[in-house]
């Protein structure tokens, strides 16, 4: 008992001696924790706001039937779907994305029939405010309800007008009333719904048909009947398959953010490896002498466990308070996708989640018990005898340290990234980074000799002498102070080179699609557009050279699956190259078939190549066309394909479209062009067009791209403090252990000058050292970034670019930093006390 | 003039044009416009409303009598005629089932609503002939009427054969429904229906057999707008006679217009005007639901040129009150009535809350 008291009183007694150690690895464990566990917070919020999003605008119908694309399928099904036996009632909608002014944000605009919404979807019913009487039945021509968020975002009040654009034209409304079911933040105006199709131009169209299923009924049966009654441009969606979209629609950003958390994690389950381990080596003698008075080996490992645990513990604490706050802010700064765009619109409320929570402190525990496993176990092997006398490191400098095992990591690592993706995910890829940084790790203390062992200088000082002598005599030490800042050098040399990689290939393929000097676009266009006449109107405009239309469609190939894009535009057919940004071979079509190019995600999530065929659904039929070819893009992660405008034209009779690129005579200023080409748009689109430059257009690309990124910069910034508080920590804990040294150097006479050089050298020299490491571990990592997890998660791919500038910065920021830090983290040591430290009892 | 529901349909009706609309322009209900038929069985979708209206009394080969209503409403919204769209709400039509059944004491009731198009919901013009959804009221070749109504549950799948000729209210038809000539309806009857069929309660079906009423009125004019409720009786006399009355109340619940009819059984027709119809207050109840006080025994006085008539009316059971609030409909009361030698329907409005037209 009496041992137990003097161990607890140790602990104590050591922690308060040290607080800012137990501190550093304590903040290091938290942040991984409050990273991960943000991340997660705010995916979750997000997916729950999407799923909240989904349910309110398709009002919880039994059964959904959706259209392929924007364009709408024919009404003629409704009745078709109506009369199948097992649909109890089945409720038709005109569903378009309409703006209240041309900045503002995107309502979900419903045309409904109140009579069949009443009964399948009564959660979109308007509830009327406001007089009733005269000139106010539920199917009135030009009134709205609103909800709020719809309310709030217009601006618009109960009984007072509102005038939505879309589909290209406009419509004044009177706001009849409010839509109380609709969730929170959901902005949603329902309509009648022959009004909808009269004034947004889609008579004959229905985007969607709610089914409610008769009572009793034998859901998979209607299901599969309804599903037989479906032309090619309409398919069935159950809550299921809108859940998984939604998720889908975020799923590999999401885990990215999550895995560099978990790498954040690592980071700090390093640290506290290092703290615990220079604490433990510290205390050497302390262990042994308790070991003499009758300390089980057991309890001396449970006891230095447990400091470990405990660490974990408050760190892991911290970090879920720390997460939380997180999550909140970057739902209020960034949004719910964290600037990742992935949820346009969405409005996403913070959600605790308790089991998540529990989850991320076991992982800061588990990190914390896992650095402290090593320490612990060389703590309780020593010898209690001879540990009562020495003090230092215990690997003997003569013998090289091992290289297998690392090396076996390193091997391991290499085959993981040669792996195919888990569930469409590169988990294997992450892996391979774990396995590799932690093999380089293990190779640490075998590179550090080796790096060292050549470095002799001519005319050593006395300074750089011991220094030398230091950091080889004492290898494990060194290795211990490296592991943080390979780890952290290494992590951010990574995402660096991958970020750099990654905008250039992005900055030029947009010089690539990006070739017209202006661009025009009317957002929201789904439907409808520019005609034939309107086209050649702009066309005609002064000072224009060519102007090319181009249209998009959302297709949506599989219900479970996000929409691809359609791009129309005019494909030269003898050189496509000309028209995109293609990559690897094109094959010529069989004569007579469609061509299509489709972008490089669309083919590895498709698994198609060229030469390949395929259905898209098109003007009401399932149209076989062929894949000529595969072009890189980094727009559109769910898949675009690329068809020419006359082939377009020719499948759907359409010749509406909704975008222009216009290049400009030679020396014809934009700035009057635009006005001219504006004042040649239709009156309905003339303030709805947005003409964009394309220098701005990419500038705001790039700015996009940025965006996206911020969490990732921040979260390398904060690995490389991670890093920067590891190195402060070896060297604080080693200045004190090294006080008897030092007080020895001042007593034969070396100058205290003198000791904050050698100290600075020492840190130099790690950190070059690790720098080193650091930059050849992530250049590995970096391009298993590149080739395996990138085109894994997101399906593109990039050419690497060397970051060369930053890269030297930071190895020459390390070098100063840790020199720095180990000057300002030993100045302590060489105080006074430093004289009397010889006279310690020896 | 009846009917509650058909008073919200004529509200909805009512629903004025939007600025800059083409306005909707009704037909005027004018005299001496024989009826012909069968197109007049048909609908009339030019006017901005029309019902076709079943009541009777039906009986299990058990004994057990009940009271059941089928009614099948149509209404002309007045919207831009100039929208193309096939959902354009040309035309809406509604029906509404309810089966008087003493042994639960309450009505069983539900309701199809939807606007004409597509086939899913339309009614003739040349014949009886309605559909909406899954429900159906169509007069056959043989000339007679045959309603399916499937409701959450209860079904009533009734066949009914006329017995006698029809009978014209008012004028040869033209009925009139407030103090203002303009207040009218085009009005007949077909009492003394044969009906034959089945019901399904409680998942079992029952052979029935029974006597109905049809009532068919179509119009483009709205009640007096002092009006706040009315009440209605037709009853089937036992010796093959048939008796209409009702009475258009205002806000005191004094009479601002009264008529009716009585075709003996050897078909001689006296036409009631205001005056000629009394319902006298007898013993009232009140709802738990909605709290309304309804006379539903009332004592109902008419005068003929042999001396005024008296019928004491007796409710198949008290609790016939019909609350549509749920789908936005008014609360009313609508039931099964006897009295010694009649046997009828009779509906009483306005008293839970003033009809607002």
């Amino acid at each position: 008992m009496a041992a137990s008291a003097a161990l607890r009183w140790m602990v104590w007694g050591e922690w308060r001696a040290h607080p800012a150690r137990v501190l550093v690895a304590a903040a290091a464990i938290a942040i991984g924790v409050a990273l991960g566990f943000a991340v997660y917070l705010v995916n979750r919020s997000a997916l729950d706001e999407f799923e909240r999003a989904v349910q309110t605008v398709s009002g919880a119908a039994d059964l959904q039937v959706r259209a392929a694309s924007a364009a709408g399928f024919d009404e003629t099904l409704y009745p078709t779907l109506a009369r199948i036996p097992g649909v109890r009632a089945a409720s038709p909608v005109v569903e378009l994305t309409a703006r209240a002014s041309p900045d503002g944000p995107p309502i979900t605009l419903l045309g409904l029939d109140v009579f069949r919404a009443a009964q399948v979807t009564p959660s979109l019913a308007g509830v009327r405010q406001g007089p009733a009487g005269a000139g106010t039945t539920p199917f009135d021509a030009g009134q709205v309800f609103l909800s709020a968020a719809a309310m709030q975002a217009s601006g618009a009040m109960v009984g007072g007008a509102i005038r939505l654009t879309a589909a290209g034209q406009a419509a004044s409304f009177r706001v009849a009333g409010t839509l109380p079911a609709a969730a929170e933040g959901q902005r949603i105006a329902v309509a009648d719904i022959a009004d909808a199709q009269w004034r947004f131009g889609q008579l004959g169209r229905l985007q969607r048909i709610d089914l409610k299923l008769a009572a009793g009924s034998d859901a998979r049966a209607v299901q599969d009947a309804v599903a037989a009654a479906l032309p090619p441009d309409a398919a069935i969606e159950t809550r299921q398959t809108q859940a998984t979209r939604g998720d889908s629609l975020s799923r590999a950003y999401r885990v990215n953010l999550e895995m560099l958390a978990m790498v954040a994690l690592l980071t700090g389950g390093f640290l506290v490896y290092s703290a615990q381990s220079l604490s433990v080596s510290r205390r050497e003698a302390q262990f042994a002498l308790l070991r003499v008075l009758g300390l089980s080996r057991r309890r001396l490992l449970g006891m230095i466990f447990a400091e470990g645990g405990l660490v974990g513990l408050i760190g892991g604490m911290a970090g879920v308070g720390l997460g939380l706050a997180l999550a909140g802010l970057a739902l209020r700064v960034l949004g719910g996708d964290l600037g990742g765009g992935y949820f346009q619109g969405a409005h996403a409320r913070l959600v605790f989640a308790p089991g998540a929570a529990a989850v991320f402190l076991g992982l800061g525990l588990l990190a914390s018990l896992a650095g402290a496993v090593v320490p612990a176990l060389h703590a309780a092997k020593a010898k209690p005898a001879v540990a009562l006398k020495s003090a230092g490191d215990g690997v003997d400098p003569r013998a090289r340290p091992p290289l297998k095992p690392g090396l076996a990591l390193l091997a391991a690592g290499g085959l993981a990234a040669l792996s195919p993706p888990v569930g469409g995910l590169p988990l294997l890829g992450y892996a391979a980074i774990a396995l590799i940084l932690a093999g380089g790790i293990a190779v640490m203390p075998w590179l550090a000799m080796a790096l060292l062992t050549p470095v002799r200088p001519r005319r050593p000082g006395p300074a750089a002498h011991l220094a030398l002598g230091r950091l080889r005599g004492a290898p494990g030490q060194a290795a211990v102070a490296l592991c943080g800042i390979v780890a952290s050098v290494s992590l951010m040399v990574a995402m660096s080179v991958m970020v750099a990689s990654f905008r250039g290939s992005v900055d030029e393929w947009l010089g690539q699609v990006l070739p017209a000097d202006l661009y025009m676009r009317l957002p929201d266009i789904q439907t409808g557009g520019l005609d034939l006449a309107a086209q050649a109107d702009l066309t005609a405009v002064e000072g224009v050279r060519r102007v090319t239309f181009r249209k998009m469609v959302g297709l949506r190939l599989a219900a479970d699956r996000p929409e691809v894009v359609l791009q129309v535009a005019s494909v030269d057919r003898a050189d496509p190259a000309r028209s995109m940004p293609l990559t690897g071979q094109t094959r010529a079509v069989p004569v007579g078939a469609t061509p299509v190019w489709i972008s490089e995600p669309m083919a590895r999530l498709y698994r198609l190549k060229p030469g390949d065929a395929l259905t898209l659904p098109l003007g009401g039929a399932a149209r076989p066309v062929a894949v000529a070819g595969v072009w890189r893009d980094y727009a559109h992660q769910f898949g675009a394909v690329a068809m020419d405008s006359a082939d377009y034209t020719r499948l759907t009779g359409d010749t509406l479209r909704t975008q222009a690129s216009v290049d400009l005579a030679p020396g014809a200023a934009p700035g009057p062009i635009i006005a001219a080409l504006r004042a040649a748009l239709p009156p309905g689109m003339r303030d709805q067009a947005d003409f964009t430059r394309s220098q701005a257009l990419r500038a705001y690309a790039l700015r996009v791209f940025d965006r996206s990124f911020a969490v990732t910069y921040a979260l390398e910034a904060i690995a490389i403090g991670v890093g920067l508080a590891g190195v402060a920590a070896t060297f604080s804990a080693q200045t004190f252990a090294r006080a008897r040294e030092f007080g020895m150097l001042r007593h034969i006479g070396a100058l205290r000058r003198q000791i904050v050089g050698l100290l600075a050298l020492e840190g130099a020299l790690l950190g070059a050292v690790g720098g080193v490491a650091g930059l050849g571990l992530g250049a590995v990592m970096g391009q298993i970034l590149i080739q395996v997890i990138n085109p894994q998660s997101f399906n593109w791919t990039m050419d690497t670019r060397w970051p060369v500038g930053l890269l030297t910065t930071l190895f020459c920021a390390l070098v100063a930093a840790s020199a720095g830090t180990a000057v300002l983290s030993g100045r302590s040591a060489l105080s006074a006390g430093a004289i009397r430290a010889v006279r310690e009892d020896w | 003039m009846r009917k509650a529901i058909a008073g919200l349909l004529a509200a909805l009706a009512l629903a004025g044009p939007a600025p800059g609309q083409e306005t909707t322009v009704y037909p005027a209900v004018v005299p001496r416009a024989p009826l012909r038929f069968p197109a007049d069985h048909g609908a009339h979708p030019a006017f901005r409303t029309e019902w076709w209206y079943v009541t009777g009394w039906l009986k299990t080969p058990q004994g057990e009598e009940l009271g059941f209503q089928v009614t099948f409403f149509r209404s002309r919204p007045a919207i831009d005629p100039r929208n193309p769209s096939k959902f354009a709400p040309a035309q809406i039509l509604f029906a509404h089932a309810a089966l008087s059944d003493p042994k639960l004491g309450r009505l069983r009731h539900d309701q199809r609503i939807a606007r004409e198009g597509f086939g899913l919901a339309r009614a003739s013009t040349t014949d009886a002939d309605i559909i909406i959804d899954d429900w159906t009221f169509k007069r056959g070749a043989d000339g007679r009427f045959r309603a399916r109504t499937a409701g959450e549950d209860f079904a009533l799948n009734l066949d009914m054969a006329p017995t006698q000729g029809v009978l014209p209210q008012g004028d040869g038809g033209f009925s009139r429904k407030g103090p203002k000539t303009g207040q009218a309806s085009y009005y007949y009857s077909l009492p003394h229906l044969a009906v034959t069929g089945s019901i399904l309660r409680d998942g079992q079906r029952i052979a029935v057999t029974g006597q109905a009423w049809l009532d068919r009125e179509w119009s483009s004019t709205l009640l007096d707008p002092a009006a706040t409720g009315w009440d209605w009786v037709g009853l089937n006399l036992d010796d093959g006679g048939a008796l209409t009355a009702f009475q258009v109340r205002d806000k005191s619940g004094a009479a601002l217009w009264a008529g009716g009819s009585l075709r003996s059984a050897d078909g001689k027709l006296t036409k009631l005007s205001p005056g000629d119809v009394i319902f006298a207050d007898a013993r009232r109840w009140r709802s738990p639901r909605s709290g309304a006080s309804y006379p539903v025994e009332p004592c109902l006085t008419v005068r003929l040129p042999g001396g005024p008539r008296t019928w004491r009316l007796k409710p198949l059971f008290d609790d016939q009150e019909l609350d549509s609030r749920a789908a936005g409909g008014p609360v009313y009361w609508e039931g099964a009535v006897s009295a010694p030698g009649a046997r009828g329907y009779l509906e009483l409005t306005g008293y839970a809350a003033p009809m607002k037209l």
